[in-house]
């Protein structure tokens, strides 16, 4: 049946018509939704691991038992996940396993612009690249076959053009593959060095077949189109170049950018005048011709740095531009910011009024970083924060323990917050680690995590206690404050921050955009009271601006959380707003 | 030939359901269809984009200056942020809401409120339709999207109960009701 799929979309059905039965990943834009759409199948175990490490492993247990598997993740989380990477390219699997990764180019939704092809050349594993949502569902099917005919994992590559762009599908059925029977291997499984050395040998041996398989693989395709211009593309930069020359001009495109063919390559160089390599981020494609002897076009027209489009091919050719209007006036920025109604803002609003330096971490709170709370000084990568505060306290001379904290949400914090934690615990320092509890993963669109009690299907789950598990770890000072009380939070960040001894406070509460929280009716400004003193308009909340002189609170944006009523001296923010 | 169009709005809006319908309805229709959306970190409140294309064949699957053939705007100030984006003879369908971005909240920037009179005098086409009011009387403020939608549908020479075929097939059905009533009076207005 055909339909209109986002890639990620696609690659889940692909990968369930591939027969997958188990599936673990750990959310991060723009994978999430692969792993959210195979969850919708009753016949894939589908689950959300704490971190990507974890996924990785669990998918390659799965394999290992005889079940084809996979695991989603951004760039970044394949970073978390590289140690088992690499020595899984030595193991290679019994059945077939695909690791997605989502690259994002531009940074739409991430800390960095990293290119996970440097990943498939470093360990050594074939990946695939498609360029919409037909050959996601494609190659995603296929990369099974690919991942047991030549015993290795696949990793399949995405860009978030890629995986979050609808297009048509044509969808057939699933196959129902047999579990393979699991057969103890030590020489295969157990990676310590005698028989890792021996299985060096077999990746590069693999590397080989590869190469070869490269060179006729369905993944790569020509399409001649004369023989002045021979572009070699792939990934959505190949829909670009459709879109400005149709056919044109040549194209290779590459759909497993590693192994890269070097004969099929050589062979197209030959056959057009000049010779052009289009990909976003790192040249590697260009430099892998470039080994061969070849001098295309390649990063000196098409820049290393974010997401190109057919304007990007089109200005590179010198085409014509096309006409524009622009207004004379210039439209203000509109940042991402916290929503109206969001827990983390009253505990930003009370770190912010007492200029406390606060170490950051990833997720929807790194929002605090914006204007007008501008409360956090870094951001780093998951769980940076809780391992930055340790390093930062034990170097700082000046008595920096009692103004400085650590921020982090309750799924970073399972991510990669604990070990951090169990560090400052161990080797003592006088660190205040907030843990921002609102009970969901956020910023990727609410999954559940070890802390919500459900599961990705949203039936009752194991728990963790956080209060219990901080304890276990070594802290003594545990204490829980709600975040839209910014009496309490104060309290209770002067107190921690005070203390000769490490602590975490859990600042708990909701998300607001959950459906199972019920929000209030809107608020209003009374007029009369206020005295445009300002201070709502510290708290950076979207529902409160400034119209005619006074304070305004905008009815469709407001929650009723009271969070600016508490703060105003005047009692001007009163119930009752209508639209 | 493509048709392109742009669905702008602020992150919370609900653009992804007023693309959603709109990709279903193309397909029926028999096109290919490629629909560019935008999740993560700018659905928080701020500036976000959508690009619908259709036509006998489309490649990219996003839209850039000059190429759009209409622009729905779900609110005003986003209509004027990416006017450019509009191809020479294409149409701005804008809510008239006004959604303050941070830097107006804070007062570094004030909300450039004559900035759609700016560009009809430069020869904009411009519809401005009040799709607050309208989603209101639908019953949902959260409706401004299928009232938008609405109001593009009228461009293209497709069935009434096409549109409606898709609400029915997209929208969970306790907000059925509301939603079929707003692209009726976003359709009539």
């Amino acid at each position: 049946m055909k339909q209109l799929m986002i890639g990620n979309k696609a690659v889940a059905r692909g990968l369930y018509e591939g027969g997958i039965k188990f599936v673990s990943s750990y959310p991060g834009t723009p994978s999430t939704e692969i792993t959210e759409f195979l969850a919708k199948y009753d016949d894939v175990k589908s689950e959300w691991a704490p971190n990507e490490k974890v996924a990785l492993e669990a998918a390659f247990g799965a394999s290992l038992a005889g079940a084809r598997s996979a695991c989603a993740m951004k760039h970044v989380g394949l970073n978390v996940a590289a140690d088992p990477l690499f020595t899984l390219s030595y193991t290679g699997v019994n059945a077939g396993m695909v690791i997605c990764v989502a690259d994002d180019p531009a940074m739409h939704s991430s800390q960095n612009e990293q290119d996970s092809r440097h990943y498939a050349i470093a360990a050594k594993v074939p990946m695939l690249e498609p360029s919409d949502s037909k050959e996601a569902y494609e190659f995603a099917k296929s990369a099974f076959e690919l991942s047991e005919k030549f015993d290795t994992a696949v990793l399949l590559r995405m860009c978030t053009r890629v995986a979050h762009s609808q297009s048509v599908v044509d969808t057939a059925d699933r196959a129902e593959i047999p579990n393979k029977p699991y057969v103890k291997d030590g020489a295969k499984y157990i990676m310590m060095p005698a028989n890792a050395i021996k299985r060096h040998v077999v990746v590069e041996e693999r590397m080989k077949a590869l190469r070869e398989y490269a060179e006729t693989c369905p993944f790569n395709r020509v399409e001649m189109g004369g023989t002045e211009i021979g572009i070699i593309t792939s990934g959505t930069s190949y829909q670009y170049v459709k879109e400005v020359f149709g056919d044109t001009v040549s194209v290779l495109k590459i759909g497993m950018p590693n192994p890269l063919p070097e004969k099929l390559i050589l062979d197209f160089a030959k056959k057009v005048k000049t010779l052009y390599v289009i990909e976003e981020l790192e040249p590697i494609i260009e430099t892998h011709c470039r080994n061969l002897g070849l001098n295309p076009i390649g990063k000196e027209k098409f820049s290393i740095l974010g997401e190109f489009s057919q304007q990007t091919i089109s200005a590179a050719f010198n085409l014509p531009e096309k006409p524009t209007v622009k207004a004379d006036t210039i439209a203000p920025a509109r940042p991402p910011m916290m929503c109206a109604g969001c827990p983390h803002r009253g505990i930003y609003y009370v770190l912010s009024k007492n200029k406390i330096t606060v170490l950051g971490d990833i997720g929807c709170y790194t929002l605090g970083a914006q204007p007008p709370l501008s409360a956090v000084d870094y951001t780093l990568c998951m769980g940076a924060s809780v391992s930055g505060i340790h390093g930062f306290l034990k170097a700082s001379e000046n008595g920096a323990e009692k103004r400085t904290v650590a921020v982090i949400g309750d799924s970073t914090f399972m991510h990669s917050g604990i070990t951090g934690l169990v560090n400052v615990a161990y080797n003592g320092s006088n660190s205040t680690v907030i843990i921002l509890d609102n009970s969901i993963t956020g910023m990727t669109g609410h999954q559940q995590n070890p802390t919500t009690g459900y599961n990705i299907k949203g039936d009752p789950a194991g728990k963790v206690d956080l209060e219990a598990l901080c304890r276990a770890i070594g802290i003594r000072r545990v204490r829980v404050v709600d975040p839209y009380d910014l009496k309490a939070c104060e309290t209770a960040v002067k107190e921690e921050l005070e203390a000769d001894e490490p602590s975490v406070i859990i600042s708990r509460r909701p998300c607001v955009l959950l459906k199972y929280v019920k929000t209030a009716p809107a608020l209003k400004v009374d007029k009369e009271k206020c005295r445009a003193c300002k201070k709502c308009m510290t708290l950076g909340c979207p529902a409160v601006s400034f119209k005619d002189g006074k304070a305004h609170i905008d009815a469709t944006l407001c929650v009723g959380c009271e969070v600016c009523s508490k703060l105003c001296p005047f009692g001007a923010i009163v119930k009752g707003g209508t639209l | 030939m493509t048709t392109n169009i742009m669905i702008v709005g602020v992150g919370g809006q609900g653009s992804l359901l007023a693309s959603k319908l709109l990709g279903a309805v193309l397909l029926s229709e028999g096109y290919d269809v490629k629909v560019s959306e935008v999740h993560g970190m700018s659905q928080r409140g701020g500036s976000v984009e959508t690009y619908v294309r259709f036509g006998e064949k489309v490649y990219s699957p996003i839209i850039t200056q000059g190429e759009a053939d209409y622009i729905l705007s779900f609110e005003k100030l986003e209509a004027a942020r990416w006017a450019a984006y509009l191809k020479q003879g294409g149409e701005i369908i804008v809510n008239t809401q006004e959604i303050d971005p941070m830097p107006v909240i804070i007062g570094k920037a004030e909300y450039p409120s004559s900035i759609l009179t700016e560009l009809k005098a430069k020869g904009v086409n411009i519809e401005a339709i009040d799709a607050l009011s309208a989603a209101e009387q639908a019953g949902s403020v959260k409706a401004v999207n299928v009232v938008l939608l609405a109001r593009l549908a009228k461009r293209f020479a497709i069935p009434y109960g096409k549109w409606i075929e898709a609400i029915e097939n997209t929208v969970a059905p306790k907000f059925l009701e509301m939603n079929k009533k707003a692209f009726e009076i976003g359709y009539n207005l």
